[in-house]
């Protein structure tokens, strides 16, 4: 760990101030940045803690927008009656990822802004374009049994490891930050970049800018929805291969699905083309593959993750028949 | 008092966080030091620049190559495999694996000679590693000498090709097993402080004798100049069975910086440096008639091992031993990779070697249609068939009878995925389970204190298994008196000698020494007018002797039964586990394990070391494994988040059967040790249960969801 000046604040003011310092960083909860700092790879010159800073609520807006707050910690999003009954593959991706410590301290921004897990990244002695670009990745040739098949460049096969964010991308999510510019509302789908030519370049968020909340728009169908995820072990493991489905049937037809795949990919992946495979079709398991194949079309195993092609096929089909099991 | 199930005597100390662990003593002037690795697998140190991390904040000293004491013999004086390592002490500048330390940063606190050790920039004149254990496989050369300087390196009786070609049906097949990581949960640790030319290392360790004599010879010193204390280990498995670098280092930075240091090794710095269980590739021949009988056994097992010290799994061991066929060969060699030396690992050779034996008999009973267990007491092993030898007690066949009963294995049947639970396939497996009972020369005092308490001291070790607590048992019940008035102490080499805490052997070893001790304090406090079940009796001989305790000294040691008789313990674990066929996923719902090990101290203990072997034998079938860089040997999971071990949510129903045993001829105590045999079968088991369930042979551990997924349909 490099030594750093660390500041706290109590509001969103102050916070973008402070995070004008080159190379600061926002503290919410730590699990991601705290872990980083220790093994080198994050060195800012200043912590920012935004613990204090009240961006801890969970509201409804009147159109129905669920508002939740850039500093509610996941278990309590997760066990939150608006998402736990309006999103329940909201909540059940929070509460199948890390473990309750974890949940207990993550927090809503942080868990969308988390790094991926490439042993290649997080180790300051290996080759990694991400942690520095222009060195060259490591994971490409090397072990890469974890990483993704969807969305990589030659540049970077690292998989964004989150699962809360699998499930905002099926629901179209918004995140709502302020900077120097002023709030803006950036589209789930815009949120997370791929990696192409630049994997060390993550999210759309500029420099200095702080997450303050995450709206979930209001989708009445997402009671019938989802989160499978397939991992090495039942719990505390990161996902091997996850989807977040949602679905609007009526009298045994589809008219609408949402789709998003996790663990495969380079950021959050929403399968457009399995919703448009899918809507206006009777629902069956034939077609749950067929719109299963659709999404992983465009997949590239590498030497030691072809089985996540499969698996990713296979765990869409399972969660397509849960919910469609739903009442 | 023996036999009782009587509470960990300091599971209160534990859980309050007042057992003082190694790196928690509290030392004056203590400095930190924090050791800086490789980041190459081979090759030399060119230049290494210090300048930042001397002038970094804290700094006391930056200790490497260039200015490290120069030890007698090159660091290697203290060299005595099994237990005295070839470690790495800083007297050259090659690098033989990756992680290996390079240099040693010492300041006054952690996070400042943390923050140095990264300062440090280092060239290496870089050579081409061999890592990959298959790549290597052909430079695989047989072990010569005796494996754990006891046993033959290899096997023969009969004539294994004769065998072969009589069989109607013969087995062939591959097994491995990965390099896995011990990853106790205390981490490596060591505080060295010298007064003057005395040195005291408080150590993590299974063995404060052994770290004792090695760093006293590793550094030119006598014995008597070295104290090593350990008087509670945070779970070692073997990785703690001897001294690895960090702890001369820690010595020889104490003495370069003229403080107390103390080095508590970093998660990843687990990975390499302080051991591991080697890979293992194990080729297995074995053959029947349509009958079951076996008529021949052939395995060749192929182990890593590092450049600089060969250590060899001895995977083939229960193989010479566990069943009745008239050929046997079995053969051990050795890749040597650039990697770190590995070391024990709970059950080590029975651990990994009974994955394949297990698993290639379970094949065989497919292939024949026998039943399994049937299988196997058709070739029931009624002497040893290796030495003709008699067993001094063997149950293995009630073994099998008992725990089949408590699985219910009768209604497993026999054909794969025939059973099933909803969408779920249900598999039932099972194991044997062996480990040798073994004891070592030990010693112990006892001491009638002034207040009527007795003292009991042992230089043994206590690593979560119960140590404290058995002894106490012992003592009290060799004295007559309540567990209350015995106080016993270990883990200090200025209390009487015992060998290291491994093997299983430690209550084999120590407790009859603490019992003779017992028993002689006994007699003498009858000699002197006493009743020792008398407090106050006790008191007044005391009082009588204005005040001087009143102690005995004994020694116990292994005698001549190891020539008569053949001495293991024996058990049979089956397992049950439901396979998500579509997505692969596995987990073992139930484990029963019947085990017969001589006499049972404390069920309670006892039951522990067993649920904890069974977790630790679950963990290696389901998913220990070290990644390990194919280019630079690197290891890549080198954390908790990403080496897997079980949660508990992996943990399904336990059953833990211990049978009674009387063995008159193991040794005085008639024990015959826990610690590693619930570990070994664990993972056949486990492995035979998924083809049951699923019709996919899974022959390389550990089991996971890419190689379910491969072998099933759509
Ligand atoms: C062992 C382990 C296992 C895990 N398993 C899983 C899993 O299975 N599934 C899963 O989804 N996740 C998992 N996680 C990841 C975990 O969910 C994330 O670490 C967590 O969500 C990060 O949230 P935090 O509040 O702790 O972030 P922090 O560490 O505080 O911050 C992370 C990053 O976000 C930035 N940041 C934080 N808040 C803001 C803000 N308001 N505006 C702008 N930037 C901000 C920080 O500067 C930092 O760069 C695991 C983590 C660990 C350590
Ligand atoms: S996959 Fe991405 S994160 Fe991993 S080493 Fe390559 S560039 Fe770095």
């Amino acid at each position: 760990m490099q030594p750093f000046a660390f500041i706290t604040v109590t509001g969103e003011q102050a916070a973008r101030q402070a995070a004008a310092y080159p190379d600061a960083r926002y503290l919410a909860g730590g699990t991601t940045l705290i872990d980083l700092m220790k093994l080198n790879v994050e060195r800012p010159s200043t912590v920012v803690d935004i613990n204090a800073v009240p961006l801890a609520a969970i509201s409804e807006l009147p159109d129905g927008t669920v508002r939740v707050g850039a500093m509610v910690r996941n278990s309590d999003m997760a066990h939150h009656p608006l998402v736990r009954d309006r999103y329940p593959l909201i909540s059940q991706a929070i509460l199948a990822g890390a473990s309750g410590q974890i949940r207990n301290m993550a927090t809503t921004a942080g868990n969308l802004l988390q790094r991926t897990r490439c042993y290649y990244f997080r180790d300051t002695t290996m080759r990694c374009n991400k942690r520095e670009p222009g060195t060259g990745c490591a994971a490409i040739d090397g072990y890469n049994r974890i990483h993704a098949v969807l969305g990589t460049s030659e540049h970077c096969i690292a998989t964004h490891p989150s699962d809360l964010c699998v499930a905002l991308a099926a629901v179209d999510a918004t995140v709502r930050v302020v900077g120097s510019k002023g709030a803006r509302a950036v589209p789930f789908g815009e949120f997370h970049v791929l990696p192409d030519e630049r994997p060390e370049r993550e999210t759309a968020l500029e420099p200095g800018e702080l997450i303050v909340a995450v709206d979930l728009p209001p989708l009445p169908f997402a009671r019938r929805s989802v989160y499978v995820k397939v991992r090495d072990r039942a719990s505390y493991a990161f996902a091997l291969a996850s989807a977040a489905v949602a679905l609007d049937l009526s009298g045994g037809v589809i008219r609408q699905a949402r789709v998003a795949l996790g663990g495969i990919a380079t950021r959050p992946w929403r399968a457009h083309e399995a919703e448009l495979l899918l809507e206006g079709r009777e629902a069956s398991v034939e077609m749950y593959r067929q719109a299963a194949d659709a999404a992983l079309a465009a997949a590239i195993p590498r030497r030691h993750n072809a089985f996540k092609i499969e698996l990713a096929r296979r765990t869409l089909v399972r969660a397509l028949s849960r919910a469609e099991a739903l009442s | 008092m023996i036999g009782a199930a009587i509470d960990r005597l300091d599971g209160r100390q534990k859980v309050t966080g007042r057992a003082t662990y190694s790196a928690e003593w509290p030392i004056e002037r203590l400095s930190y030091g924090v050791i800086v690795q490789s980041a190459i697998a081979k090759g030399t140190i060119a230049a290494m620049d210090v300048s930042a991390a001397e002038q970094a904040p804290g700094v006391l000293a930056v200790i490497t190559a260039g200015n490290a004491p120069k030890l007698p013999q090159g660091g290697q004086a203290g060299v005595n495999p099994p237990a005295g390592r070839a470690l790495t002490l800083l007297q050259d500048t090659r690098v033989r694996y990756n992680g290996e330390p390079i240099a040693v940063v010492i300041a006054e606190s952690f996070e400042q000679a943390t923050h140095a050790a990264s300062l440090l920039r280092v060239n290496y004149h870089e050579e081409q590693p061999a890592v990959d254990i298959m790549q290597a496989l052909p430079t695989a050369e047989p072990y010569t000498k005796k494996i754990l300087g006891q046993f033959e390196p290899f096997s023969r009786r009969g004539d294994v090709d004769a065998g072969l070609r009589d069989a109607a049906v013969v087995v062939e097949a591959t097994y491995t097993t990965p390099l896995e990581t011990h990853n106790a949960m205390e981490p490596h640790s060591t505080i060295a402080v010298w007064e003057r030319d005395q040195l005291t290392l408080y150590d993590a360790t299974q063995y404060v004798y052994g770290v004792k004599r090695f760093v006293a010879k590793t550094l030119g010193l006598r014995d008597d100049q070295v104290r090593v204390v350990s008087k509670f280990t945070g779970g070692a498995f073997g990785s703690k069975g001897s001294a690895w670098s960090h702890v001369v280092l820690a010595a020889m930075a104490a003495r370069h910086v003229g403080r107390p240091v103390k080095i508590v090794l970093s998660r990843r710095q687990m990975f390499g440096p302080v051991g591991g269980r080697p890979y293992t590739v194990q080729r297995l021949r074995v053959g029947a008639r349509h009958d079951g009988t076996l008529t021949a056994i052939d395995q060749d097992v192929v182990s890593s091992t590092s450049t600089f010290e060969d250590w060899v799994e001895s995977s083939t061991l229960q193989t010479r031993m566990l069943y009745a066929a008239p050929n046997v060969a079995t053969a051990q060699r050795l890749v040597r990779l650039n990697l770190g030396t590995p070391t024990f690992n709970r059950g080590p050779g029975e651990s990994s070697g009974t994955f394949g034996l297990e698993s290639a008999i379970d094949e065989l009973a497919w292939r024949l249609g026998v039943d399994p267990i049937e299988l196997r007491l058709r070739n029931y092993a009624s002497v040893d068939p290796e030495t003709g030898l008699p067993w001094s007690s063997k149950s293995l066949r009630e073994c099998y009878e008992r725990g089949a009963e408590r699985f219910e294995w009768s209604r497993r049947t026999p054909a794969p995925r025939s059973m099933r639970d909803g969408d779920h396939l249900i598999g039932l497996g099972m194991a044997t389970a062996t480990y040798p009972a073994k004891r070592m020369p030990a010693s112990a005092a006892a001491t009638l204190t002034a207040d009527g308490a007795i003292l009991v001291e042992a230089a043994t070790h206590e690593f979560g298994t119960g140590t404290y607590t058995v002894m106490t048992q012992i003592a009290a019940d060799a004295l007559g008196v309540p567990i209350d008035r015995v106080r016993f102490e270990l883990g200090d080499s200025n209390l009487p000698d015992n060998p290291i805490s491994a093997g299983s052997m430690t209550v084999s070893s120590t407790g009859p020494a603490v019992h003779a001790a017992a028993v002689a304090l006994r007699e003498r406090i009858r000699q002197a007018g006493a009743d020792p079940s008398d407090v106050e009796s006790c008191r007044r001989i005391i009082a009588a002797a204005a005040g001087a305790p009143l102690s005995a000294t004994a020694a116990a040691a292994p005698g001549a039964e190891k020539a008569r008789y053949s001495m293991h313990a024996f058990g049979a674990v089956f397992a049950e586990v439901r396979v998500d066929p579509e997505l692969g996923e596995l987990r073992v719902a139930r484990v029963v394990g019947a085990y017969a090990a001589g006499r049972i101290l404390n069920p309670k203990t006892a039951r522990s070391q067993m649920i904890g072997g069974i977790i630790y034998g679950l963990s290696m079938a389901l998913f220990e494994h070290t990644a390990i860089d194919p280019r630079n040997g690197r290891y890549l999971n080198a954390d908790l988040s990403e080496y897997l071990v079980p949660v508990n949510a992996d943990v399904g129903d336990i059953d833990v059967l211990l049978l009674d045993e009387t063995d008159e001829h193991v040794n005085p105590l008639g024990v015959k040790g826990l610690g590693e045999i619930g570990t070994t079968g664990v993972a056949a088991a486990v492995a035979n249960a998924v083809y049951h369930a699923s019709g996919v042979r899974v022959r390389d551990l550990p089991i996971t969801i890419d190689q379910l997924l491969a072998g099933s349909d759509r």
